[in-house]
């Protein structure tokens, strides 16, 4: 369980990020995150495994403060978080196998990753993990030779790999068409789902939050403006998450025919 | 309305500010200035200079033909040397550049009292000529190779690791950040995220550094630092000069094939 108790973040510049937010995320949960450009969606999903640092309050992680971790307990934390970035951020000369692999790093001891000595079972693990996202074939092509979609996918395998608890993606299909988008985020709840692992992902797309949420967290200005099951939500909520009226592309479209 | 675009359009708005066109002419004028002023000054002790020297050039080139071969056999093991010397400089520099490269990249060493130190020691030893650390390390430890590797050796680390983490700067940290999100610690973002990223210009960088070294090497040699800089500088003291032309045509044709193959590896690399 993920639960933020008067969290509040003053970037250094003096831009508040997140102002008192309390919100509690129950396990196996998929919830999106929904706001304009510069709400604090990304400054509250990469709160949880401390790529920034909230400045107050208590953020706690399986009933722990995460917000006085350091080196050790940090790493720790980050082998049960995982993560997804909008540029799927692999190492684009290494091939997709090294890529996925990178995903043991926190469970592996330094002089055995630098030698690749990897366990037979951290293999195996890499490969079956490939094979859930359909990417298998591609195993010693180099990252750089694969579509954006089918990147994404990789890096969802590296996540796989790391045998999350939680998984953080940060607008993961804002770089991609939108069938590829919908089987990207077909993936997540997949996983979501049959491996319980609670997943929290950013969008802007109404359509597509509405589609694979269970529950959708609305950011405005570094605030919680709106927290409920998707089932409470309709247009106007959104309007009012948005402070405007809804447009099309705020719509990602191309939902299966 | 209409005016208001029409003046818009007509009055041309330059492409940069007023107060820097007019920095950037001062001071184009006065490099100009200095140019102008130092050509007219070396003017007067060349122009006496130069007639003399195109006469002396004649009688100088005469006296080095025709080159004494024979002496071919004498000088491959000053010639093994000098190679010896730049290969084991340029082996030693490389390892030692790797931390201190990543200790003066900004985007790695966060800790900023960390990178301005190995800044200022990197820049502090970039300003001292190669030739001045031959004659120190001569001077320490007297005529030989061992000197040579040492002088080199500094000086190459300072080029190499200043040209590598720049390198190491313009890095996609995108991988970096992903590597650390998943647990890994500062060795394994390195090697995984990082090494995968610089190690092509790596090796092209040690391969450059490694022709200067043999070039430098040769320079060296004359100072006291070993190798066929030495015997060449020996050979000109006493007036040997057709063996000084068989030791230069060697140098030459040797630099020539060195930069060749490692041209030839660079470009395979990239
Ligand atoms: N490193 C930083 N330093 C200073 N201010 C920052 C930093 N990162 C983000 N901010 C500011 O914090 C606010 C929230 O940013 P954040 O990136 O969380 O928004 P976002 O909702 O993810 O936006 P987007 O949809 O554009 O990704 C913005 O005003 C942004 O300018
Ligand atoms: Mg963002």
């Amino acid at each position: 369980m993920i639960e933020f108790k008067n969290v509040g973040l003053v970037y250094p510049n003096g831009t508040e990020g997140l102002k008192n937010i309390n919100v509690k995320i129950n396990d196996g949960e998929f919830v999106v995150i929904v706001g304009l450009s510069g709400a604090g969606k990304s400054t509250f999903i990469r709160s949880i495994n401390r790529l920034v640092t909230p400045t107050s309050g208590s953020l706690l992680v399986d009933g722990e403060d995460i917000l006085n971790y350091h080196s050790g307990n940090l790493r720790k934390l980050r082998t049960k978080v995982g993560m997804i970035f909008q540029n799927y951020n692999l190492v684009k000369r290494s091939n997709v196998f090294k890529n996925v692999l990178a995903g043991r790093l926190g469970h592996t001891g330094t002089l055995r990753s630098i030698f690749n000595l990897y366990s037979n079972e951290d293999k195996a693990l890499a490969y079956e993990s490939l094979k859930r996202v359909n990417i298998e074939e591609k195993i010693y092509n180099r990252a750089d030779e694969l579509s954006g979609g089918q990147q994404q996918r990789v890096s969802i395998a590296r996540v796989l790999t790391q045998k999350p608890k939680y998984i953080l993606a940060d607008e993961p299909v804002a770089s991609l068409d939108p069938p590829t988008s919908h089987q990207v985020m077909t993936y997540l709840r997949k996983i979501n789902k049959e491996d319980n692992i609670t997943t929290i992902v950013n969008l802007h797309f109404i359509d597509m939050a509405m589609e694979y949420a269970d529950r959708i967290i609305g950011m405005r200005a570094g605030e919680v403006v709106f927290d409920g099951p998707v089932a409470e939500v309709s247009e106007k909520t959104f309007e009012e998450i948005y402070g405007r009226s809804i447009r099309e592309d705020d719509l990602r479209g191309g939902a299966e025919e | 309305m209409t005016n208001e675009t029409h003046s818009l359009t007509n009055k041309s708005i330059p492409l940069y500010p007023a107060k820097t066109k007019l920095q950037v002419t001062i001071i184009f004028f006065v490099v100009l200035g200095i140019y102008i002023f130092s050509m007219a000054w070396t003017q007067r002790d060349m122009v006496s200079g130069l007639s003399g020297a195109l006469g002396n050039m004649y009688r100088v080139i005469e006296k080095f033909f025709p080159p004494n071969f024979s002496i071919l056999p004498d000088i491959w093991n000053a010639l093994a040397q000098t190679i010896q010397m730049a290969i084991i400089a340029t082996t030693i520099a490389a390892i030692l550049t790797v931390p201190l490269a990543v200790l003066s990249a900004q985007n790695i060493t966060t800790f900023k009292p960390l990178y301005y130190l190995t800044r200022t020691i990197l820049n502090l030893l970039r300003t001292i000529p190669d030739l001045v650390l031959a004659v120190i390390f001569v001077g320490l430890f007297g005529i030989g190779i061992f000197p040579g590797i040492l002088a080199l050796t500094v000086f190459s680390l300072g080029i190499l690791a200043k040209l590598i983490s720049e390198t190491i700067e313009s890095v996609d940290m995108n991988p970096l950040e992903a590597m650390r999100a998943s647990g890994g610690n500062v060795f394994q973002v390195i090697w995984y995220a990082l090494v995968p990223q610089v190690l092509p210009q790596f090796t092209s960088l040690v391969l450059y550094v490694f022709e200067i070294n043999i070039r430098a090497s040769v320079v060296l040699g004359m100072v006291g630092a070993g190798g066929i800089g030495l015997v060449l500088n020996q050979q000109l003291k006493f007036y040997n000069y057709p063996n000084a032309m068989t030791i230069i045509i060697v140098i030459f044709v040797t630099v020539l094939i060195i930069e060749y193959i490692s041209n030839k590896l660079r470009e395979a690399l990239l």
